[in-house]
């Protein structure tokens, strides 16, 4: 049951888009994103979908694993969407006693359902695609102009290394005592909330102090061996951009410049 | 009539990802009740999601288990009592500790099958007394207990369930030699009082040639071979083949039959070994 939280779930292969610098990759991501909130054309909206099928179709992606990706969301989006329908005015098309559905609610609806869970599926794609580290690396070179204001980006990049590192474990850790805690006829999933709440002190605290004495080891093993921060500290695996960094690069902005060069140009067809 | 029967079991984790990995792998088994299994095989031999499938942790991907003649999927509602008529105990047990007490977290399990006051109170301290917790311990915080009282306060736990069958996953793992024999010895003491049925997970030969009846050799996800220790042992090189070692006695009378000394070579414990030779003396066999 924990087993099934993706969120950041790297999912391994060897396609174009693995192989892309995760550099690149984020700051692809990124424009992508502004590019739907930029976008209010349907034409526009075809070719950015368009563009995020082709690399879930490149990437070897399972279309089982984005709409699992996916699922948790769609309640924020029926929420988002009736509150756009009911709530903005214009011309009204139906009209029932005190409801009234207008033709701009239903197509700023229409827009905020697409944008989200486009924004969710690249998202995602990104996460699927980049390994947990290759991430941080990327997040830590791409702040390292953050340096000169004195800020600690190394300390940040490894303390999100050590808390991915560690999400696995501790889910790992959770499920084992969930199990032990279940065998000796702990309930976890009747009674009210009050009991549910009770039903989880079993697993809590062992969780936390587990957690704590791997805090302590680690600190002692990166101690061992001579972790002093981030001072003079070189790396195994250096990003390097490669070719196929430029064609990522060039082929994504180009569709995102046609898109933004639609939504100039073409006029809306709704 | 077999208390645990396992037929035609599979189990396949993360199934449709690369990560697809199978566990077990049409498994057949049936264990008669009163039996003492000891249970070996390399790791992630699926010893260990063996052992979770028989009170429920786990589903199979195919196949069924019968406790008692009963599928125990048929109905969901059963498997809470299921559980604490198969009573597991996990690796590492101390770290589900988590109660103020001893006492109190002995009484975690018996509390949740709803008995009464005086009875959890009874089957409380008849566990303690099984494992060698000694009274005064009882109303100490378990984090202020050494290793081995911890693992020892957390298999009580599930002992207090009185359960029928007792399930052990390396019970003795990360245990001085001492802190091993107390333990083992002690649910042989038990598993002697209560006649119930246990299967205990090891990778130390010695212990389950000394202290079991009858043993699973799991490999690859499948079951290798389950008879008597008898049986099993006298597959030696087939066990050796595997990289699981027999007991170290046996090796010394197997050197022993390859000199063409007279001895019984299907000796596993140390205490076989001296009644054997004892015997040869007596009889003036070996010089």
């Amino acid at each position: 049951m924990l087993k099934d939280i993706t969120i950041g779930q790297y999912f391994p292969g060897s396609s174009f888009l693995h192989r892309l610098d995760p550099r690149i990759k984020i700051i692809l991501t990124i424009a992508y994103i502004v590019m739907l909130f930029v976008v209010s054309n349907a034409v526009g909206f075809l070719v950015g979908i368009g563009l995020l099928a082709v690399c879930y179709a490149v990437s070897k992606i399972p279309a089982k694993m984005m709409f699992k990706g996916i699922k948790p969301i769609i309640p924020i989006v029926i929420f988002t969407g009736i509150l756009n329908l009911f709530f903005v005015s214009g011309t009204p098309i139906f009209e029932w006693g005190f409801f009234k559905i207008t033709y701009e609610g239903l197509r700023l609806a229409v827009i905020m359902a697409i944008r989200i869970l486009a924004l969710i599926a690249g998202a995602s794609l990104l996460t699927y695609t980049t390994s947990p580290i290759e991430l941080t690396d990327a997040i830590e070179s791409l702040l390292k102009p953050l340096k000169a204001l004195r800020f600690p980006v190394h300390e940040l990049a490894m303390m999100m290394t050590i808390a991915l590192r560690f999400i696995p474990t501790l889910i790992e850790e959770t499920d084992k005592i969930m199990s032990a805690q279940k065998a000796r006829g702990a309930d976890f999933e009747s009674g009210n909330l009050l009991h549910r709440a009770k039903a989880l002190v079993p697993i809590l605290i062992p969780l936390f102090i587990s957690a704590f004495r791997r805090a302590d080891d680690l600190a002692m093993a990166m101690e061992c061996r001579c972790y002093h921060g981030g001072e003079g500290r070189t790396r195994m695996k250096q990003l390097r951009l490669g070719a196929i960094d430029l064609y990522g690069s060039l082929i994504v902005t180009a569709c995102i410049a046609a898109v933004v060069c639609i939504n100039l140009f073409v006029p809306a067809p709704f | 009539m077999p208390v645990l029967e396992i037929k035609d079991l599979s189990h396949v984790y993360s199934a449709g990802t690369p990560f697809e990995k199978t566990a077990l792998d049409h498994i057949d088994l049936s264990v008669e009740a009163g039996e003492f299994v000891g249970v070996i095989g390399h790791t992630g031999s699926g010893k260990s999601t063996l052992i979770q499938h028989l009170n429920g942790l786990l589903k199979p991907t195919s196949g069924e288990i019968l406790v008692d003649g009963q599928n125990i999927w048929e109905d969901k509602k059963n498997l809470r009592g299921l559980r604490f008529k198969v009573g597991l105990v996990f690796q590492y047990p101390e770290y589900q500790l988590f109660e103020e007490t001893v006492y109190k977290d002995i009484a975690f399990g018996p509390k949740n099958m709803g008995l009464k006051e005086e009875e959890v109170d009874e089957r409380v301290r008849e566990a303690a007394r099984f494992v060698g917790i000694p009274e005064e311990l009882m109303e100490k915080s378990p984090f202020e207990l050494s290793g081995g009282q911890k693992r020892r306060a957390a298999i009580a736990g599930v002992i207090a369930m009185d359960p029928r069958v007792l399930i052990l996953d390396e019970p003795t793992a990360g245990l001085d030699p001492k802190g091993r024999d107390r333990i083992l010895g002690r649910i042989k003491e038990y598993h002697q009082v209560k006649q119930n049925t246990i299967l205990l997970v090891s990778h130390s030969m010695e212990d389950i040639a000394k202290y079991a009846t009858k043993v699973l050799v799991m490999n690859k996800a499948r079951v290798f071979t389950y008879g008597t220790v008898d049986e099993v042992f006298s597959k030696s090189d087939a066990i050796s083949h595997m990289g699981l070692s027999i007991p170290q006695i046996s090796k010394v009378f197997h050197a022993l039959g390859e000199k063409g000394y007279p001895v019984n070579r299907n000796i596993y414990t140390v205490e076989g070994a001296k009644q054997e030779i004892l015997k040869r003396l007596s009889k003036g066999t070996v010089q």
